[in-house]
């Protein structure tokens, strides 16, 4: 331990003399506490990654905003009929589309993996004396934060959508767009972990977006449905917190118990209803099973 | 004292294709030590096992004392590596790099400052420690991951091909790194190279070629122990001059980077008896003193270049197999 001694002192001088010494670095055995700063710093890192590239954060907002404004607007005049008066058809789609303001990014976070593949700073970190469920975790932790970010900016325009901004709801809303995020973030790291190819991560994401966003109930309410569309909206993960944000945006309305219930209705499944607990607590074991499946990948070694 | 590396029958097969076969080395602590070869002799496998980025098919091989596959992670607190293809993250500046890297070592947050100013002097890059690395020429870039390698002072350092794709200039200005850092470090250096003329940087020197371990020695020693000047000549009639310096001279010639080729014990004295004695026309004479290249085509009977060509295509079937990893 001489030399961890002699550090400090070599540090302290300035120049030729500090340089002429080695500074010794004893890299520690491994900890909990070293495996939680290997999560932060990946998690840092796509945070610094995201706050230079802003157009990202912008391009993103693009399509939400499109569908709660320019398809909400468009397609109100048509769905008001189907609606009690004062409830406009923006408020009833701005779950789903806050919904849907999360899954791009959170899914294409997950990108930076196989971006980090091909341009080899993946091989940095596998390479680091650290668990690999660290990289896993950071990444995800990353991708859901950005992600998140996102819905916030979203979140703030619900009075343009005629949602209240209830403190209640807001944080409510908050939590499920995290719960959201991070599941997706997952769900993306567990595919990115077996595709070597950007282009093939960015067609196979796209073709299951659309599907997750259009089958989750975000433009519709849930009832009365054809049965091979009830079938397919309760398979999507989606649909698990889409119904539980907007349960949570109705009860802040002052809407009649029928007409939010006509709106808003439960899951169910096959008769039953689903609690909007367990609801939540599904999409969270869905998250934590993807993030099971994205470690073990990850383990492998050639 | 344990040696820094030391490998026993170690073999690697992906499929059908053995890329190693069977090697037994052992390197000095404080040494550096060269493994030369063609692309796809075996180098970067060997580097990767050693790494412990793959695991061997069969044989034990042990870093730092530690063995690479059941001590994984001390294996990996104790080398630095510096890798074929740039594994920087272009958005990051210079210093953020670093400090991902010694986050990611878990390094203590008070050697940090201190070291980061050690290693980026060291490679000329303190300055530009703030500039976001997409911005940096592809010289700065090998230096910033030789420094990122050496952050959490390592005790032996991987370099696999620390040159490749630099131009003349900034090559020697790495190697001038290198040798600067053997003074200053307490260190091992372990690197592959295909360029002859870096290899002669190393203390010693392993020969791959097709998975094995041709030849092992100083450079010195092995340039000795070829002992021959090289000889190349263009004539007007390849084949013909070839019988005709097998028939005149008893000597063993063959074609190699289209020149014909051969060794003999003084050439500066030979040349003056075949302009006289060889029936076809010469066009040009080259002399040349042993170098490892000659080594090199002493041991494995061809150039460097010549096994280039042929190892091209198995090269290129790993890495569609096996991707970039």
């Amino acid at each position: 331990m001489a030399a961890q001694d002699t550090a400090p002192r070599d540090t302290l001088d300035v120049g030729e003399q500090a340089l002429t010494d080695m500074i010794r670095v004893a890299v520690p055995e491994r900890s909990l506490r070293h495996d939680l700063r290997a999560v932060s710093i990946v998690w840092r890192r796509e945070l610094i990654r995201f706050r230079s590239d802003r157009l990202r954060a912008v391009t993103a907002l693009v399509q939400p905003i499109l569908f709660l404004f320019v398809l909400g607007t468009g397609l109100s005049r048509l769905a008001s009929r189907g609606l009690p008066s004062g409830v406009h058809f923006e408020t009833f789609i701005y779950p789903g589309v806050l919904a849907m303001s999360v899954l791009f990014t959170a899914i294409f976070s997950a990108a930076s993996i196989v971006w980090d593949r091909e341009f080899g700073f993946l091989a940095e970190m596998m390479v680091a004396p650290v668990r690999r469920w660290t990289i896993v975790v950071g990444k995800c932790l990353g991708g859901a934060t950005v992600a998140t970010f996102q819905g916030i900016i979203f979140l703030a325009l619900a009075g343009v959508a005629h949602v209240p901004y209830s403190a209640t709801l807001l944080l409510t809303l908050l939590g499920e767009l995290l719960l959201l995020s991070f599941t997706l973030t997952a769900f993306g790291v567990m595919m990115a972990a077996r595709i070597k190819q950007i282009q093939a991560f960015m067609a196979l994401t796209q073709m299951v977006v659309m599907p997750l966003f259009f089958l989750s109930g975000a433009l519709y309410p849930l009832n009365g449905l054809p049965t091979w569309l009830t079938v397919l909206t309760r398979v999507d993960p989606l649909t698990y917190v889409v119904a539980p944000m907007r349960h949570a945006v109705f009860s802040h309305l002052s809407l009649s118990p029928l007409a939010a219930r006509v709106l808003s209705p439960s899951i169910t499944w096959d008769g039953w209803l689903v609690p909007v607990g367990l609801s939540l607590a599904m999409v969270a074991a869905m998250g934590a099973v993807m993030l099971a499946i994205a470690i073990a990948e990850f383990r492998k070694t050639e | 004292m344990t040696p820094a590396v030391s490998v026993s029958k170690l073999t690697k097969k992906y499929g059908e294709i053995e890329a190693v076969r069977g090697i037994d080395f052992e390197v000095d602590t404080g040494e550096t030590f060269g493994f030369l070869g063609p692309n796809g002799a075996g180098k970067s496998t060997t580097i990767k096992i050693l790494c412990t980025l793959a695991d061997p098919t069969s044989g034990t091989a042990r870093v730092a004392g530690h063995n690479v596959v059941k001590e994984r992670d001390t294996v990996r607190r104790n080398i630095g590596l510096v890798f074929q293809d740039t594994t920087l993250d272009s958005y990051l500046t210079g210093e953020q790099n670093l400090r991902f890297h010694a986050e990611l070592y878990g390094m203590p947050k008070a050697a940090f400052a201190p070291r980061l100013r050690q290693v980026l002097e060291m490679v000329g890059l303190w300055d530009r420690r703030g500039g976001v690395v997409a911005t940096y020429s592809g010289g700065m870039k090998r230096r910033l991951e030789i420094a990122r390698g050496l952050m959490h002072a390592p005790r032996v350092l991987f370099l696999d091909e620390p040159t490749v794709g630099l131009d003349p200039q900034t090559r020697v200005s790495i190697w001038e790194y290198i040798n600067d850092l053997k003074q200053r470090e307490d260190i091992t250096i372990f690197l592959t190279t295909h360029y002859m003329d870096e290899a002669e940087n190393c203390d010693r020197i392993a020969i791959i070629d097709h998975g094995q371990i041709v030849a092992l020695d100083t450079p010195e020693a092995l340039k000795a122990s070829v002992g021959k000047d090289r000889v190349q000549i263009s004539t007007a009639d390849d084949p013909a001059a070839i019988r005709a310096l097998a028939d005149e001279f008893g000597l063993e010639a063959g074609m190699h980077e289209g020149l014909v080729t051969f060794s003999v014990e003084s050439g500066e004295h030979f040349v003056p008896r075949l302009f006289a004695s060889l029936p076809v026309a010469i066009r040009s004479v080259s002399v040349s003193r042993p170098s490892l290249d000659d080594v090199f085509m002493s041991y494995t009977g061809k150039t460097i270049r010549d096994a280039e060509a042929s190892a091209v295509d198995r090269n290129r079937m790993l890495a569609t197999r096996f991707g970039r990893r």
